[in-house]
């Protein structure tokens, strides 16, 4: 490459060298054209027209009633359950997710297959299903006992858990979900390079403290973008509970009121709408909270305890 | 000194399989003394500095740092392994610093340093701050203390990573080729440390390929090839006077 005399100098003086004037003349072409591309935006926006303009006249679609039941009481309280159950299935299983990911990182082969057999089962047979087992539960389990197996029991009481549908969709949801979480937990912590273990090992930190201090901040990295996506799948994931069943959610109250009405399709554009504006806040969130965590490692600031 | 060694090593013997990666070590480091551990790679010598912290176990002979059995406990004739709680207490007095740094990138340099002191030894924050303080100002990086490693070059790295070890107030400080992943023109700030730390008469056992500084700064020279020591003695005279062949070959290659 040859810009203008070099003067065998540094390369602080070549730059010196490279002044505007000196630029080869500015390109001036006629830019390629894309005639299918356009083509192809304007079909996909006459087919998205026709489509809303056709739905908006349809009377099956209901609008006058969507727009009637979307701030209904009785929708925003079915959906402010359906946050509830996600908050706390998420938090149990995230939880339970972590004891198993240890479990299964553990020396000790009977705890780990211990792990692994729940996962087996509770991610190889649908949630759907899983569902509808705990909530005939306390059928097969009537009376739950303490004591030593095959003696008198020394405590006996029914088993109330699984007759509250709430608390069982909660579980349900929660058992199903801990065997994903753990796999995320899991690839986490293998992500930390040994090193780091090691390095705290020879400062004479205990186990413990390695993971809290130096393991667990680093896996979160790994850890945090997709537990944000299993929010968000089971905040979908909690209309399953009807196989309970329960009805008290979001999904649940739409169909009732529908059941009444027998205006079906007003309602699940209603509910669809609650599930859109719930999804789009955690994607808000989601986000921010992966942009944070993208930063190269050592940026992220240290948690303070 | 008074008798009792820093660390003996009687007949130490470990193997990862069928590969004997230690047979019969055998050797003696004085309070004070600095030992290079010098050999090919894949000859021990990382092994053998990680058996002397219990970061691998050993499996034959015996080894203890300043009398006490490293990862042991003697009993008669029996011996009984130690709880993790019992070995995390006998690394506290030992130092290590690893070839690629290790530190925690996700604290400061400040805050890597104050870890252990703090949760180790229950030393206060602001007692362990003004201790890690000092220790980098030691180690020449007074300004950096609230870097993030990755804001660091190797050699700043490295530096802070013996002033992590420092702050636990060791009496021996092991290090595993400390230099060996740093670039050529950052080599000499931490070997500058290295000395300056040698010559306030702390006991260091360096596994290095930096003859150099093994000729400089050393006490004593072993030089080890496939998991046995074929050489020893004072560094000036090994490096100009090998007296074993495969020594003289490994010499030639290096020097």
């Amino acid at each position: 490459m040859k810009n203008g005399p070099v003067h065998g100098g540094t390369a602080a003086a070549r730059t010196d060298a490279l002044t505007d004037d000196q630029e080869g003349e500015a390109i001036k072409a006629i830019a390629l054209r894309h005639p299918w591309r356009i083509l192809i935006a304007v079909v996909l926006v006459l087919m998205l027209a026709v489509f809303v303009l056709d739905a908006a006249q349809r009377p099956d679609y209901g609008w006058a009633d969507v727009g009637k039941y979307v701030f209904d009481k009785r929708i925003s309280r079915a959906a402010l359950v359906t946050l509830q159950l996600t908050v706390y299935a998420m938090v149990i299983a995230i939880v339970l997710g972590l004891v198993l990911a240890i479990m299964r990182l553990s020396p000790n082969p009977v705890v780990k297959s211990v792990a692994w057999l729940y996962i087996w089962i509770f991610r190889g047979t649908p949630v759907y299903v899983q569902l509808v087992f705990w909530g005939i539960v306390s059928l097969i389990y009537p009376v739950l006992t303490v004591g030593i197996p095959f003696m008198t029991p020394w405590m006996s009481f029914h088993n109330d858990i699984f007759t509250n549908l709430f608390a069982t969709a909660v579980i349900g949801l929660a058992l199903n979900e801990a065997a994903y979480m753990s796999e995320i937990v899991r690839a986490g912590l293998l992500s930390v390079d040994d090193g780091q273990e090691e390095a705290s090992r020879a400062l004479a930190m205990s186990w413990g403290q390695t993971m809290r201090i130096v393991v667990v901040p680093q896996a979160m990295r790994i850890i945090i973008p997709p537990t944000g996506n299993e929010v968000i799948s089971m905040l979908k994931t909690t209309s399953l509970v009807a196989a309970i069943p329960l009805s008290i959610d979001l999904y649940g109250v739409s169909r009732g009121i529908s059941a009444v009405t027998f205006t079906p399709v007003p309602l699940l554009i209603v509910a669809s709408l609650w599930y859109l504006l719930f999804t789009s806040i955690l994607m808000v969130g989601q986000h921010f909270i992966e942009k944070r965590y993208a930063r190269g490692s050592g940026q992220r600031k240290a948690d303070k305890s | 000194m008074n008798g009792v060694p820093m660390v003996h090593a009687d007949r130490v013997s470990k193997r990862f399989g069928s590969n004997r990666v230690l047979r019969s070590i055998s050797l003696t480091v004085d309070p004070g003394e600095v030992l290079c551990l010098v050999g090919p790679s894949g000859s021990g010598k990382s092994t053998f500095l990680r058996c002397i912290n219990h970061l691998e176990r050993v499996d034959a002979g015996r080894l203890s740092v300043e009398g006490q059995l490293v990862g042991y406990r003697q009993k008669g004739e029996k011996l009984y392994e130690l709880k993790p709680k019992e070995a995390a207490f006998q690394r506290r007095e030992i130092g290590m610093v690893f070839q690629r740094f290790n530190l925690f990138p996700h604290l400061t340099a400040l805050e890597n340093i104050i870890q252990a002191p703090m949760r180790v030894k229950g030393m206060s924050k602001a007692k362990a701050t003004q201790r890690a303080l000092e220790l980098m100002e030691r180690v020449g990086l007074g300004d950096k203390a609230g870097h993030y490693p990755a804001h660091l070059s190797g050699g700043q790295q490295q530096r802070v990573a013996i002033a992590r070890a420092l702050a636990m107030d060791p009496k021996l400080m092991l290090f595993d080729e400390p230099t060996s992943a740093l670039d050529p023109e950052l080599v000499g700030e931490v070997l500058d440390v290295m000395k300056e730390l040698a010559s306030t008469g702390m006991t260091m056992i360096v596994v290095t390929h930096e003859m150099g500084f093994a000729r400089e700064v050393a006490d004593s020279l072993v030089f080890m090839d496939g998991g046995v020591v074929v050489e020893s003695g004072n560094p000036r005279e090994v490096l100009s006077n090998p007296q074993h062949e495969r020594t003289q070959a490994f010499l030639s290659k290096v020097l």
